[in-house]
């Protein structure tokens, strides 16, 4: 067990240095992060200073030797544009990321699940054919186009929900929360649906395959057989057995959930760490694009390997040797 | 933090329900852009300055038609041509209680023209600044300079003390491993005070009770709160719905929606942005091109041609739904006293032709075009109908259009001015047309040291002469005669060809009254809310 970590580990550290190494070269072709930083009138010599001062003029290698260095130790340098910290800016912007993923992955659980299973018991119900047209359209839509959907309907039509923004924070010192006010909850609503909309339709198709399968299964007919009631048949026996994918699929998916959080809070003007990153590709603030893109390939290395003991824990038919599933 | 404990108070609040602002006025707006830093020298940026222009006063402001108005500096006068001397306000307090005294100008003056600084074009670094008493100060300058308090309201006085008590006295770069107290930290004397900071996220400001001008003070609300909504759609959404009482800039296709919505109006007017194209009469053989051997646009022809191509009327009409000003000139009218005395060579097409014939072009020929496409409003439109009116002519012209930072990347002078025909937007920020002369219609130095914006080389030595005379000249009738001189031959040349001044457009609430600078800029003491 202890081998196959280690072995595990190295792998990830391979796979953030390949990442380092892409997000370095994509940096080649982003534009010249100078003219971002400096007003128009600034002079080509003051201009040139500046790239000198920020290392922009030594050779490819040294500078990327100094960004892998600096990165192993968590240090991503300074904004180009905000002249703050890096990592500290991401710090400030990780719990309206974290908690807006982690709404919209319970807001696809608790909404996606019934709907799964309502769908995989009734199958010819007229209900269930609605869920699934709608589904379609989960799976179907951009993001953003749900979002402006969204905000039209409910903040400028119905004028019940906050258009843009956390709504009013709570700092708690290590973290700022918007789940204790009116104003932060309301405001979660509509990015969270937007967000979590995509992973309900997986889930609620996953859920119904599932049942469905189940459900033709013979201890589950065994089960009818000795006279149970269907609540007991469907929930106990059926639903239990659909949920060791259910659950593999959502961990995987927390990935990507925050990953593209990117689109909604860019449509919501939510503040996390997303939005952060597109307008730092705007304003071409390598610094900021640097330790995001890190982050998130740490993100989903740290998923990975997580899934990955906890199949050797939970199935113990999955061989050690090298042959874990990804 | 500061605005950590008072974001838990205010969280609190809410959280228990109570009420306690009710009478208080906030006047809560969105920009498209966010606020970088504090530092009011990191950024020569319209909206930074601007919006820090609330809080960090000049020794001048500006008024809503953007006239000059006395502000720390009560009154100056020009003792010799080349000594300036500003009498101070008295009784003037910064935020921090600290006094205003002529040290704290000194000050200003030498870390506003400091290595890090991006405002050092506000006083020339060979111009001496000298106290003479606690309330009086001299500048002495090498030569005569008329415009020398041009951009003196986006020059905000710092407290000397304050800065040397909290070590910031250096500009922030990005250069930097520390973040410095100036750029998360603000201290100034103007109307409003910053109450909390979150970079990016929100920046709430409240106003100042000791402000010297209180007593005359036109506003009514106590608080603001700026929001940066970058997404389009999300910005007019947030207006439109009721939770903002403005957003800017208000997209033109947007603003009939915004004017016909309940509750809300779009302001606009026009900008004091001219967009103009350039093209590249500078090399032998231009870079993107068909024509080998020679250059089409050294020949004063081809750019008449060109110029007379365009049908600004349509730009106008169907780009930028009437929302723009064609113009003649470089400079916008707000900024050049004798701009009525030009007029635009009219659209015509077969003239154009007829033109390019006589160049030795019958067939036209081929080039490529350098576009940006999310800097100016519709700029990218503006280039794909440019491209389609040259068609009609015969010139071939294959678009380039690409994101701001790509573009000029490839076109300004750390590239080696690496394009044929380009299109640019400039706006003074002197407010005065030297600054367009000798950045965009003077010859131009490889280095750069010359005009590096003068990104297609138009060389005129006449117009260099009348540039140096204009920059010394003190009378302003002659140097507006000197001026108009200068733009006359570079119209008659067709050194650039300027399209329009791109227009300005706000959405504002209905209950709210405020004042459009023609130069994008909100001044929150122009704000009422009723």
């Amino acid at each position: 067990m202890t081998a196959f970590i280690i072995r595990r580990l190295l792998q990830a550290v391979l796979v953030m240095l390949v990442v380092a190494l892409i997000a370095f070269l994509m940096f080649r072709f982003v534009g010249d992060p100078i003219n971002q930083m400096v007003g128009i009138e600034t002079t080509p010599e003051q201009r040139e200073a500046l790239r000198v001062r920020l290392g922009l003029r030594d050779p490819i290698l040294v500078q990327l030797a100094r960004f892998i260095w600096n990165a192993a130790q968590f240090n991503f340098g300074t904004s180009y544009q905000f002249k703050q910290p890096v990592s500290e800016m991401i710090l400030q912007r990780m719990p309206a990321t974290l908690e807006l993923s982690m709404v919209s992955a319970i807001f696809a659980l608790i909404v996606g699940i019934p709907m799964g299973v309502y769908t995989g018991i009734r199958r010819e119900a007229w209900l269930s054919k609605l869920f699934l047209t709608v589904s379609l359209v989960g799976i179907s839509l951009p993001p953003f186009l749900i979002g402006i959907l969204l905000i039209f309907i409910f903040a400028v039509n119905l004028q019940i929900l906050p258009s843009f923004g956390r709504g009013q924070v709570v700092d708690l010192g290590f973290w700022s929360t918007g789940l204790l006010t009116v104003s932060g909850l309301k405001a979660l609503i509509l990015p969270a649906i937007t967000l979590g909309l995509f992973q309900l339709t997986l889930i609620m198709r996953l859920v119904r395959s599932e049942m469905l399968e189940v459900l033709r299964t013979d201890y589950i007919k065994f089960a009818r057989a000795r006279g149970l009631t269907e609540r007991a048949v469907n929930f106990g026996h059926a639903l239990k057995n659909t949920m060791i994918p259910v659950i593999t699929v959502t961990g995987l998916q927390l990935g990507s959930i925050i990953a593209f959080a990117i689109i909604t809070e860019t449509v919501f003007q939510w503040p996390g760490m997303g939005l952060l990153f597109l307008q730092s590709v705007q304003n071409v603030d390598i610094p900021i694009m640097a330790a995001y893109l890190m982050l998130i390939a740490f993100l989903f290395v740290v998923i990975n390997l997580i899934v990955d003991i906890l199949y050797t824990v939970v199935d113990p038919r999955v061989r050690l040797d090298g042959g874990a599933a990804v | 933090m500061a605005f950590r404990k008072l974001a838990v108070a205010a969280g609190l609040t809410v959280a228990l329900g109570m009420a306690t602002s009710a009478q208080a006025e906030t006047f809560k707006y969105a920009f498209q852009g966010e606020l970088k830093g504090l530092d009011p020298y990191s950024l020569n940026e319209t909206f930074s300055l601007g919006t820090l222009g609330n809080v960090y006063e000049g020794l001048t402001r500006r008024g809503p038609e953007l006239e000059i108005q006395p502000a720390l500096a009560e009154s100056w006068e020009v003792v010799e041509p080349t000594r300036w001397r500003f009498h101070l306000r008295k009784g003037v307090k910064f935020h921090n209680g600290n006094d205003f005294t002529a040290d704290d100008v000194v000050f200003s003056a030498d870390r506003v023209r400091s290595q890090e600084s991006d405002l050092k074009t506000r006083i020339g670094a060979d111009v001496k600044v000298e106290k003479v008493d606690d309330y009086t100060v001299d500048f002495v300058l090498p030569g005569p300079n008329p415009i020398l308090h041009y951009e003196w309201d986006t020059w905000g006085i710092m407290d000397k003390e304050w800065a040397e008590e909290n070590d910031t006295v250096k500009v922030m770069s990005a250069s930097d491993e520390s973040p410095s107290y100036a750029g998360l930290h603000a201290n100034g004397t103007g109307p409003f005070k910053i109450t909390g900071h979150e970079t990016g996220v929100k920046t709430t400001f409240e106003e100042n009770k000791d402000w010297w001008d209180y007593g005359n003070k036109k506003f009514n609300i106590d608080s603001v709160e700026l929001t940066p909504i970058g997404s389009d759609a999300t910005r007019v959404a947030a207006l439109l719905s009721g939770e903002l009482d403005m957003v800017y800039p208000v997209p033109v296709q947007d603003i009939q929606r915004v004017d016909g919505n309940d509750g809300t109006r779009a302001l606009t007017g026009p900008e004091l942005r001219t967009i103009f194209l350039g093209m590249d009469q500078m090399r032998d053989e231009l870079l993107y091109s068909n024509v080998k051997g020679k250059n089409p646009f050294k020949d004063p022809k081809v750019r008449m041609a060109f110029y007379q191509a365009i049908d600004m009327e349509a730009i106008k009409q169907k780009i930028m739904r009437g929302l723009a000003t064609p113009s003649a000139l470089m400079i916008s009218p707000f900024q050049f006293a004798l701009s009525d005395q030009f007029e635009r060579f009219p659209y015509d097409p077969e003239a154009a032709k007829k033109l390019l014939v006589e160049a030795g072009y019958p067939d036209g020929f081929e080039v490529t075009m350098d576009c940006p496409n999310d800097r100016y409003v519709n700029d990218e439109a503006i280039c794909q109908a440019v491209v389609s009116m040259l068609a009609k002519i015969g010139v071939t012209v294959d678009l380039n259009a690409q994101p701001k930072a790509k573009y000029f990347a490839k076109v300004l002078q750390s590239n080696g001015f690496d394009t044929s025909f380009y299109l640019l937007g400039w706006t003074p920020g002197s407010f005065d047309s030297w600054n367009i002369l000798s950045n965009i219609i003077h010859c131009r130095s490889e280095e750069g040291s010359e005009a590096p914006f003068n990104l297609g080389g138009y060389c005129n030595p006449k117009v260099d002469e009348i540039t140096a005379k204009v920059l010394v000249e003190n009378d302003p009738d002659k140097r507006n005669e000197m001026i108009a001189e200068a733009f006359k031959i570079h119209m008659d040349e067709v050194g650039h060809i300027p399209l329009h001044q791109q227009g300005l457009a706000w959405g504002v609430a209905d209950d709210v009254e405020l004042a459009q600078r023609a130069d994008n800029t909100l001044m929150f003491y122009h704000v009422n809310k009723n």
